[in-house]
């Protein structure tokens, strides 16, 4: 079932709402943690339905109505949205004020907004949209199970427009909370340089992105989805068939794959795996890395599918993602492996 | 024939009982489930009652084998999803098989006693206490205990978290992507939840009174909910002596308001509506009809005054069941389908508890008994959440 990307929306730590000027001056941050570059909201949101958003609701607001905007849609037929963590913000509000107040006289709109759902509701409210709404959670296949169910969709009523996305935010509690699991670095680089020194630990990223997809092409088609497939806590071999028989299933050969984004994450154990699995897997194909420019969080393949789709209508790759020239990008396949479970694959193709 | 999504199995644990068994019988039997908070220190001890399951943690891990540090709501999925599991006899491993599981609160038992430490220094609480945090954690738990790693994913739209899982997988079979699917949902009682509805002002001091003209706010509730679907292909090779098939649903957004539903009800209007054809069956064809039914105002009014709208006044015969066990918000949905089915399987329907007086404006009268020897063939469950989720699902008799 091939999908059409109509329209894109990306908040994220990159500035990178003009097509144009695709990531030509990445933005390079010190220390781990990546914070999205966060647009005039005023563009997007009525000022007074802005006060009351906590930072994610404003991401995923901003971000659906780029995509809708470009896709030219008012109102889509559903909102499909993944998150991995929902919204941490009013959670933590919430809790704070709970602890602190001993759960007297609370002020129940960070309650009210605490669950993942949130996001995709206030979308769904701010446009009236009755349709389809949806709200998946699985950790790093957050976007992908959002993805696979718009596909589904579509493949029934290739007619309709459904708005899906991955949207994750950071706080100060999460991230020293996960900063503690030892997962990010804790030596002093910059971002950009991620992939220059081989250390443990990654870095903390956050992103807001909605795509209106379509079984119908529309006048702003980025790129198609092809095939998306998702790989829970496999074994090596597992893995190594999986990828195997997915790029088969697509009727590509390993030549004919112009460019694989893979979703390195900078932990020097976690990419030495990653370097085995992807030299078994796409032999001499070109090879992209995003995660130095969105950090890693569990909807990052929302920001590795934005930028392939973007690669394949400029037909240009970014230097920050590959330093090299190549043409024409037709087929371009995303592989993001997340912590150790999670490993997932999404072809697109020019269209 | 269509290719149908068969029901090969149940499991169910609620402030009703631990068992499918000892659950139908509680129902039969109208014995309610709520009583006092014990689970955990609050304010709102002896105040709010709640529907808690009557196993502490200790005695959870030490039933199911697992460790102690785990969360509740974990426990309490893996508890029901084994249940299911066995009760469809089937060999998962033989399969493509997936999970499907919905959550509003994950690990949210546990993260809220960390952060009282955490707050006081950010070096402080047990890390052990939120490494279970995500609400995909809980599905990753079940999941391996089960042993199923071919498809895995979690649903939360608040409170019709579980009926969209099990929508959502029945979809997936339909779609020849999985040939069964373990689906349905589970929450844990939390301080968190507990204070959110009450500072919502939406709690009942009382035992719940859903539909009821006089009644005051919702009581909390807790459990897990799963059943096991399978396809043609597989009832066919297992030899399942399946009673139920899903035959619709739909999931809808209201739009309205961010808590509150539009005063028509229009969109769990349109999700019965939108299910019912899916089913290819008419408002009549409907048996019985297990109400979200909170006990608010405010959902009560709005979703009895979309079935008036639908049904007229030949409405079926209907009731909600969180007068028996709370509102288990993400779980509700999956333990809402365990209780539709069994009507089937049983040819019954629940009474709507503690029930006087109809609502002046809509005027309906739930089921006030327990009553057997009906004849039930299509059960419509209804699940609607914050955020104007919708969601209505219809199961009938094979």
């Amino acid at each position: 079932m091939t999908v059409y990307i109509n329209g894109m929306g990306a908040v994220s730590p990159q500035q990178i709402w003009i097509k144009e000027m695709l990531l030509s001056d990445p933005s390079n941050y010190t220390g781990n943690r990546l914070s999205c570059i966060e647009p005039d909201y005023t563009q997007f949101i009525d000022p007074k339905y802005l006060r009351r958003m906590s930072r994610i609701l404003k991401m995923g607001v901003a971000s659906s109505a780029m995509a809708l905007h470009e896709a030219g849609v008012r109102i889509p037929d559903g909102i499909i949205t993944g998150t991995g963590y929902g919204c941490l913000e009013d959670t933590e509000i919430f809790l704070h004020k709970m602890i602190e107040l001993r759960e007297q006289a609370l002020n129940p709109t960070p309650f009210i907004q605490s669950t993942h759902n949130t996001i995709g509701s206030q979308i769904a409210l701010l446009l009236m949209c009755q349709g389809y709404n949806q709200t998946h959670t699985q950790e790093g296949f957050s976007f992908e199970s959002a993805l696979l169910d718009a596909m589904m969709a579509l493949n029934g009523n290739p007619n309709q427009v459904l708005l899906t996305g991955g949207v994750d935010e950071i706080t100060d509690a999460s991230h020293q909370i996960q900063e503690r699991f030892g997962i990010f670095r804790r030596t002093s680089l910059l971002s950009l340089d991620l992939f220059n020194s081989s250390s443990k630990g990654t870095l903390h990223g956050e992103g807001a992105f909605y795509f209106a997809l379509s079984g119908k092409k529309g006048k702003e088609t980025s790129a198609s989805i092809d095939s998306v497939t998702t790989f829970y806590n496999p074994s090596r071999e597992e893995l190594i068939t999986g990828i195997h028989e997915f790029v088969q299933s697509t009727s590509l050969s390993l030549e004919e794959l112009d460019l694989v984004l893979i979703g390195k994450c900078g932990d020097a154990n976690l990419d030495r795996v990653t370097d085995d699995i992807s030299k078994q897997s796409f032999g001499s194909a070109p090879i992209g890395l995003f995660k130095h420019l969105s950090g890693e969080y569990p909807t990052a393949s929302a920001f590795a599918l934005w930028l392939g789709a973007r690669i394949i209508q400029t037909q240009q790759i970014p230097s920050a993602v590959l330093n090299e020239s190549i043409r024409p990008l037709r087929n371009v396949l995303i592989y993001n492996p997340y912590f150790r479970h999670y490993h997932s694959l999404i072809l697109l193709r020019a269209c | 024939m269509k290719d149908r999504v068969h029901v090969a199995g149940l499991g169910v644990i609620s402030a009703i009982g631990n068992s499918v068994p000892s659950t139908f019988d509680a129902l039969q039997t109208s014995t309610s489930g709520i009583g006092p908070l014990t689970l955990f220190e609050s304010v709102h001890q002896g105040v709010l009652p709640v529907g808690e399951v009557k196993m502490s943690n200790a005695v959870l891990a030490e039933k199911l084998s697992l460790p102690a540090h785990l969360t509740r709501t974990a426990m309490l999925g893996i508890h029901a999803a084994r249940g299911a599991v066995a009760s469809s006899g089937i060999d998962l491993k033989k399969w493509r098989s997936g999970l499907i599981s919905a959550t509003t609160v994950g690990g949210m038992d546990k993260t809220e006693f960390f952060f009282e430490e955490f707050l006081k220094d950010q070096r402080k609480g047990r890390l052990l206490d939120v490494v279970n945090h995500g609400c995909g954690k809980s599905t990753e738990l079940i999941a391996h205990d089960l042993g199923i790693n071919k498809y895995i994913s979690t649903i939360n739209t608040a409170c019709s978290s579980s009926t969209n899982a099990i929508a959502l997988a029945a979809r997936m079979i339909k779609a020849g992507q999985l040939d069964v699917v373990v689906a349905g949902g589970t929450d844990a009682l939390t301080k968190f939840t507990l204070n959110g509805f009450n500072s919502l002002m939406i709690l009942d001091t009382q035992p719940c009174r859903p539909f009821d003209a006089h009644r005051n706010g919702l009581n909390l509730g807790e459990g897990a909910g799963f059943i096991v679907l399978v396809s043609d292909k597989v009832k066919k090779a297992e030899g399942l002596n399946s009673t139920s098939y899903v035959s619709g649903y739909a999931n809808t957004s209201d739009a309205f308001h961010q808590t509150a539903s539009s005063p028509e009800g229009r969109g769990s209007f349109s999700a019965m509506q939108k299910a019912l054809t899916m089913s290819d069956l008419n408002p009549d064809d409907i048996d019985y009809i297990n109400l979200h039914g909170t006990g608010t105002s405010n959902n009560d009014l709005s979703e009895g005054t979309a079935i008036a709208r639908l049904f007229g006044n030949r409405y079926p015969k209907l009731s909600s069941t969180k007068a028996f066990t709370g509102h288990t918000l993400g779980a509700s949905g999956g333990i809402e389908a365990v209780f539709s089915l069994l009507a089937i399987e049983q040819q019954c329907v629940f009474p709507n508890l503690r029930f006087e007086n109809s609502i002046p404006e809509i005027g309906i009268t739930p089921q006030l008994s327990f009553e057997t020897g009906l004849a039930v063939n299509h059960v419509m469950s209804n699940s609607f959440g914050f955020g104007g989720n919708c969601s209505s699902i219809i199961f009938s008799k094979e």
